[in-house]
């Protein structure tokens, strides 16, 4: 029988299997961040247990970080402590970390790539579930809760039982304005918020193949959403460019060694699969979201629908209350205040290239908050260095300072109560952005728009 | 924190509303906190108290004739982010169990490392479950875990609950995955000198 991708990479990581036919699974790389490392920090000195492979971790401050004036002392007390919290931490066990003020600092995820840390093939686990960015990369990565972190910490190594495996194909030509984030809100709203639950997820098709890495990211970010642990999309000579001559990749004839290697992990053509869904990217459109969880979406050109087939009744009248909105509305029109372009899953340079150039000679509506939070302090400085920043500004558009923001409002960027806001991140969970804020999800193109309109606009208009 | 879990019989609270994500159990806004105590303060802060920090007089937690050690929910339970803040804010708050039809899988890995036991039970068996309670608070549940049964006490009407047989193992024994693991050192350390190295 032959493998999958996940298989071979599974495969190649475990240790051992305990009684029960649960996996004990080795961790190539560990990605830690300021919320969800602390206590297990704690839980290794409270148990007086070594941490066993400092060298495979890497840190960085992302989720508390203020977007303005980073170099000055954060002002919330308990982030400031949190934050403070990490660098203790990373110091005292040897963790190397890329905290505020670093120039590799950013969001996790965003990092990560960019570094060459994330390479094919690998076993990659964060405390935060958006870690399945990186299996764009053909790596297996997953978000894990405190007490896992603590137990890679202890041992480098995970319990896990083998997941299901989904394999999802879309094929054909997208249309123009179709981006990766409308091709996986797509794919949500078709398989629902929880249709991906015990799966790992490979994304086949020539969409995919075809699909710079930083779109595959934004793809494989968004597995958790429905509810995947994971997605990943074969290594293949994109993937492989990409990761060539990055800080941390093999160099010379180690890396042609590892390529050929990564090469090899494609899924063979008698793979077997637990579930498998096909779609034709012709369907596709560009998409928003209407509710309260990523399933809820639908094309920006559609009207909010009166029932969801994956929610009771009860439910979906719940988050269309939260929302504001009536059945049979239609979202083209509707007044936004609030734009956020940012997070793991549309904070890289191609992202502010293509806000930039929609945006570009435009100005903002002035009832509209437009906000760009770059993934990195990478991400920042290639954008000043392309004049991007310029762009921005001249649109009213505030580009600021590296970190997770507006995504889940844990800093200062927060939107108000009752607000909408037209946001390229990956949750529209009530209170996400903010106690009684109110998001719809969509691509970088759709946001711009939406803040140059000042309500929710079809992007025909704004293509070339 | 930490103890075995055997069996456990108790009234429970009803919450009959569909994928409940981890930013509705614990907002993000919370998660400053460097030790695991104290979350339960702020278990489903939103739904329960107004913007002044006021209780919400519908919601159920502050409702006083619903009580109990069990939360009973809609499907698709803990949907969301990997905080295992959501499953210590549970626990913090009292909750030994949360029953579902259906478990995200993060949130449910964390319960289960905090020794709160996700129970998954079939949809039509939630529903009445859920419609027990409501109609009477006193209604008791019955969770077993060597035999992975939950009753509807009174009721007559019991379902098993899957669970993994070395996650079984440690919640009768108290045991967690650290403990094993350190137990490995040798042939993890030989898996390193044979492992796919660039």
């Amino acid at each position: 029988m032959g493998k999958t991708l996940f298989d071979k990479v599974w495969d190649a990581h475990v240790v051992t299997t305990a009684e029960g036919g649960i996996d004990v699974l080795y961790i190539d790389k560990h990605l830690i961040h300021e919320v969800t490392s602390p206590q297990a920090f704690s839980e290794l000195e409270n148990r007086g247990i070594k941490l066993f492979r400092a060298a495979k971790m890497v840190a960085t401050a992302d989720h508390n970080v203020p977007t303005i004036d980073q170099h000055l002392p954060i002002k919330d007390d308990l982030s400031r402590f949190q934050v403070n919290k990490l660098t203790e931490n990373c110091d005292k066990f040897g963790v190397e970390l890329y905290g505020l003020g670093h120039q590799y600092q950013g969001i996790v995820h965003v990092i990560g790539p960019e570094l060459g840390i994330t390479q094919p093939g690998m076993t990659i686990v964060c405390g935060d579930s958006h870690t399945s960015t990186h299996g764009a990369f053909g790596s297996i990565a997953f978000g894990i809760g405190t007490s896992q972190v603590a137990m890679v910490m202890a041992s480098q190594c995970l319990l896990q039982q083998k997941p299901k495996k989904m394999r999802i194909n879309v094929n054909g030509k997208l249309k123009n304005g179709v981006l990766p984030k409308d091709v996986v809100l797509y794919i949500i709203a078709k398989l629902s918020a929880n249709g991906g639950t015990g799966y790992f997820v490979e994304f086949a098709g020539n969409v995919f193949r075809e699909m710079s890495m930083e779109g595959r990211m934004t793809v494989c970010n968004m597995s958790i959403e429905m509810g995947a642990r994971g997605g990943m999309i074969a290594p293949d000579d994109i993937t492989i460019e990409y990761v060539r001559g990055r800080e941390f990749a093999p160099k010379g004839e180690t890396f042609e060694k590892a390529a050929a290697y990564w090469r090899s992990l494609a899924t063979d053509a008698d793979g077997v699969f637990d579930a498998e869904y096909s779609y034709n990217a012709e369907d596709i459109d560009p998409m928003i979201t209407y509710g309260t969880n990523p399933g809820m979406g639908i094309k920006v050109t559609d009207a909010v629908p009166s029932e969801d087939a994956f929610s009771g009744q009860e439910s979906f009248n719940k988050a269309l209350a939260y929302m504001g909105l009536e059945a049979g509305e239609s979202m083209i029109g509707k007044q936004i205040n609030y734009v956020f372009i940012g997070s793991c899953t549309n904070s890289r340079i191609e992202d502010l290239r293509l806000a930039a150039q929609v945006v570009k000679g435009h100005k903002k509506a002035d009832n509209v908050h437009a906000f760009i939070v770059p993934g990195s302090k990478q991400v920042q400085a290639q954008a000043k260095a392309e004049g991007l920043d310029r762009i921005f500004e001249e649109a009213g558009f505030q580009l600021r300072e590296p970190g997770c923001s507006a995504c889940l409002a844990m800093n200062d960027d927060k939107i108000p109560a009752g607000e909408y806001c037209v946001s390229t991140s990956n949750r529209n969970f009530e209170g996400r952005q903010g106690p009684g804020a109110r998001t719809f999800l969509a691509s970088p193109l759709v946001a711009a728009v939406a803040a140059l309109e000042g309500k929710i606009a079809d992007v025909k208009p704004y293509l070339n | 924190m930490k103890k075995e879990f055997k069996e456990l019989t108790a009234t429970a609270v009803p919450l009959p509303i569909e994928n409940i994500d981890t930013d509705q159990i614990i907002p993000a806004r919370f998660l400053k906190a460097t030790s695991r105590e104290g979350f339960g303060d702020n278990l489903f802060r939103d739904w329960r108290f107004d913007a002044q920090g006021n209780p919400k007089a519908d919601f159920v937690l502050n409702d006083n004739r619903y009580s109990g050690k069990i939360l009973v929910a809609g499907r698709n339970f803990g949907c969301g982010s990997s905080r295992e803040h959501a499953a210590w804010s549970i626990h913090d708050f009292g909750f030994k169990v949360v029953v579902s039809s259906f478990f995200a899988d993060i949130f449910k890995g964390n319960a289960l490392n905090n020794f709160l036991l996700p129970v998954q039970v079939s949809e039509e068996f939630l529903q009445e479950i859920l419609a027990a309670v409501i109609a009477n608070p006193a209604t008791e549940l019955k969770v077993d875990v060597p035999s992975q049964t939950i009753e509807l006490v009174g009721s007559g009407k019991s379902e098993t609950f899957a669970i993994d047989g070395y996650k079984k193992m440690c919640l009768i024994n108290g045991f967690d995955d650290i403990d094993y693991l350190l137990s490995l050192q040798d042939k993890i350390e030989a898996y390193e000198q044979q492992a796919v190295k660039f």
